[in-house]
């Protein structure tokens, strides 16, 4: 089938991008200066992971929306929202692990309370609230209702979450992550893989949405045929 | 005149089960209904329906001119539910409860006020048992609460679930005649039981509709219908003719209407 | 919808008045949470001095828990939803009377809790006005979301674990935002907290606004 095939090509692009990103990043990219010996091999992975989180994030409260919304109202989008969910709490996992790792080799502290990171972990329990509601049983119209308000509401609070943090973190003297020193470090080679690392990072979540849609449309597909069989062992109860 | 309950191949479903798996039923103005059928058969389910608690899963329903599948929530003003359930608030007494019902359902006019205070007093809720907090009634009290709640609101389609459990053979008795005041009121009455002969018959109903598997079925054989059904009546999927039974162990009460049962 | 909420409202506080359930078991327990977290960190009065204003915060926090699942409760166990639907109240008004009601059982609490602070913690409570603004509007807050969530996960079988899991999360600008504002106030500087005060009346007019907007709906789901 040709979805079948984009898909496989699309997962070895993926899979030859983030080889790719590794080698690059790892053993042909300079050691920049002022970052602690090899930390910087961060940079590229970091970053992408986080971007895919909130490119997950924003596609599962659009999809929420798009599903609220009379008009679009269709399944696609809640199985869209629910597809990228799970795959966006993996990489808001990941993100909270590299960017731990960093702040220890930068900071020398596992945690530093960064606006970023923090709310990073907040988002991290958010979707995991978002995924427990999608579990509680009912018919898929109500679940798919539910969950869309649940993560719509979830999603407003993200960026009050965001200025309250930084407001609190401005307030203390310690370390700030400051971007534009990050990037001012990022040129040449350095610059083409993270724009590797982005690309491959991205295509891996598409890869990764795709199947899991596909999953939860299959599912769907066996329930609804599964309606047929309930209904007509209903009527088998009433023959005597 | 249009029918006050109009279904047709009415599902619903309670996450994958279908609890109604195509109901099929019309209930004309004034009308007393007993639905009748074992236990698992969707009784409840259907009441529950027909006062916009249960989602339309596909089908049409029509209750007191409202689409249930475009709008659930208009109708509930419109009816009056007795379920299995009570809907009371266990601390406060049987007059607040029944205060605060009238005013939700925004029909806490002083008529509405005065019926249900003598509902109350005919239930034997008056006096001191008013001011007692519903959490210390006994069950059979609460029951009658509910009943009184239901009496208050007035409403066109009385829905009752098993109103007979729980109750003694006075309050029976009284439920009975509350019942039939409503019908001369104008309202039209849909009661479930699975019993069909119940403290001397189900005297009250103007036709019985037998539900079995989640759908209307033919009256099961052995049992009778108030009249004799058509033999051009259809049968059913399920495949049993109407029984033509002689002899039917139930008075009604009142004139009788021929039974319209309309077979899913 | 207001002459709904208030009829909500009042049902609510009267329930709360005969069955005490406030005074007899949030309160306490309340009070348990700042005695553990003294014996946490204590005995050193300046440590726990400086962190007063946040473990104040944090005892409101898990209190507004208890306090939404009791409101729902309340509800008839079996049916909860049933009845609320079947009354003919307007869902909006439910929503803001059973968070009014909240509200209320919040700033009760937060009295009694700051007696509380004050004598195990020695905070200097000073800066009243702000200290009663941060209460307000982070109460108004949290009702908000607590009666969002509340109604969101009473048809759950899990919801004893649902609720704290969906709502501590979503009320973590509340915490920051009143602590602040506190610590501002209780060290002699209250003209700080502006921006803290700001953000919590942000937060609960947002989520007032989103939750009457969206309790119906969420009511409606079986």
């Amino acid at each position: 089938m040709r979805t079948d095939r984009a898909l496989r090509a699309l997962g070895v692009a993926a899979l030859a991008g983030m080889v790719a990103t590794v080698w690059l990043g790892l053993f042909v990219t300079p050691n920049a200066v002022g970052f602690a010996d090899g930390t910087v091999r961060l940079l590229y992975i970091h970053p992408p992971l986080a971007w895919v989180m909130f490119i997950a994030y924003g596609m599962a409260t659009l999809s929420s929306l798009l599903y609220l919304w009379p008009r679009t109202r269709h399944r696609r989008f809640d199985r869209l929202a629910g597809a990228s969910a799970e795959v966006g709490v993996i990489f808001t996992g990941l993100t909270l692990v590299t960017g731990s790792i960093w702040g220890r080799t930068t900071w020398g502290v596992w945690w530093a309370w960064d606006p970023l990171l923090t709310t990073t972990a907040l988002l991290f329990v958010l979707y995991l609230g978002y995924l427990a509601i999608r579990n509680v049983p009912g018919d898929p119209e109500t679940v798919a209702r539910r969950s869309a308000i649940a993560g719509l509401v979830a999603f407003l609070d993200v960026p009050i979450v965001f200025f309250a943090v930084s407001w609190w973190r401005s307030l203390h003297q310690g370390p700030t992550i400051d971007l534009a020193t990050r990037h001012s470090y990022v040129h040449g080679s350095m610059a083409w893989t993270l724009l590797l690392g982005f690309v491959s990072f991205t295509l891996t979540y598409v890869w990764l949405m795709a199947h899991r849609y596909r999953l939860a449309a299959l599912k769907d597909l066996e329930d609804d045929q599964g309606l047929e069989t309930a209904l007509a062992e209903r009527w088998a109860e009433a023959v005597r | 005149m249009a029918p006050v309950v109009s279904l047709r191949d009415a599902v619903a479903l309670a996450g994958r089960f279908p609890l109604l798996s195509g109901v099929t039923l019309d209930v004309g103005e004034g009308e007393i209904v007993h639905l009748s059928g074992p236990n698992g058969a969707g009784k409840s389910s259907l009441l529950r329906l027909c006062c916009g608690l249960v989602p339309l899963r596909s089908g049409s329903a029509m209750v007191l001119g409202h689409d249930l599948s475009l709008d659930r929530r208009s109708v509930r003003l419109l009816v009056g539910y007795l379920g299995h359930q009570t809907f009371l608030y266990e601390e406060l007494t049987v007059e607040e409860n029944l205060r605060f019902a009238l005013r939700a359902s925004g029909s806490e006019t002083p008529e509405a006020t005065r019926q249900a205070a003598a509902a109350m007093a005919r239930l034997g809720l008056g006096g001191r048992l008013a001011t007692t907090a519903v959490g210390k009634l006994s069950a059979g009290q609460r029951r009658r609460t509910a009943i009184a709640v239901v009496v208050g609101r007035r409403p066109r389609l009385w829905l009752l679930d098993e109103p007979h459990a729980g109750l003694d053979a006075e309050a029976r008795g009284l439920l009975d005649e509350i019942v039939l005041e409503a019908r001369a009121g104008g309202a039209t009455l849909v009661i479930s039981s699975h019993e069909l002969a119940a403290s001397g018959g189900s005297p009250l109903a103007d036709r019985v509709v037998h539900l079995d598997g989640g759908r209307v079925v033919a009256a099961p054989v052995g049992e009778g219908e108030p009249a004799a059904n058509d033999s051009a009546q259809g049968v059913d999927g399920v495949g049993h003719a109407a029984p033509q039974d002689a002899t039917s162990p139930e008075q009604p009460f009142g004139p009788r209407k021929p039974v319209t049962a309309h077979v899913a | 919808m207001l002459r709904d909420a208030l009829l909500v409202c009042g049902k609510d506080l009267r329930i709360e008045l005969r069955s005490k359930i406030g005074i007899n078991q949030v309160a306490p327990f309340a009070a348990a949470v700042l005695l553990l977290f003294g014996l946490a960190l204590g005995p050193s009065r300046p440590a726990l001095q400086a962190a007063a204003a946040g473990l104040f915060w944090v005892a409101v926090l898990l209190s507004v828990v208890l306090a939404v699942q009791r409101s729902f409760a309340v509800e008839s166990a079996d049916a909860a939803r049933d009845g609320l639907r079947l009354s003919g109240l307007d869902p909006a008004g439910i929503f803001l009377g059973k968070g009014a009601a909240i509200v209320v059982q919040l700033l009760v609490l937060e009295a009694l809790l700051t007696a509380g602070v004050a004598l195990l913690f020695g905070a200097r409570l000073s800066g009243g006005l702000v200290l009663f603004a941060a209460c307000v509007s982070a109460s108004i807050g949290l009702a908000a979301v607590g009666v969002l969530y509340g109604v969101l996960s009473s048809g759950a079988r899990v919801k004893e674990t649902l609720l704290p899991l969906l709502l501590l999360p979503v009320a973590a600008p509340v915490l920051l935002g009143a602590t602040k504002a506190w610590d501002d106030a209780l060290a002699g500087d209250p003209t700080h907290a502006g921006v803290w005060l700001s953000l919590l009346a942000v937060f609960a007019v947002l989520y007032v606004a989103v939750g009457t907007v969206a309790f119906g709906p969420l009511l409606e789901d079986a």
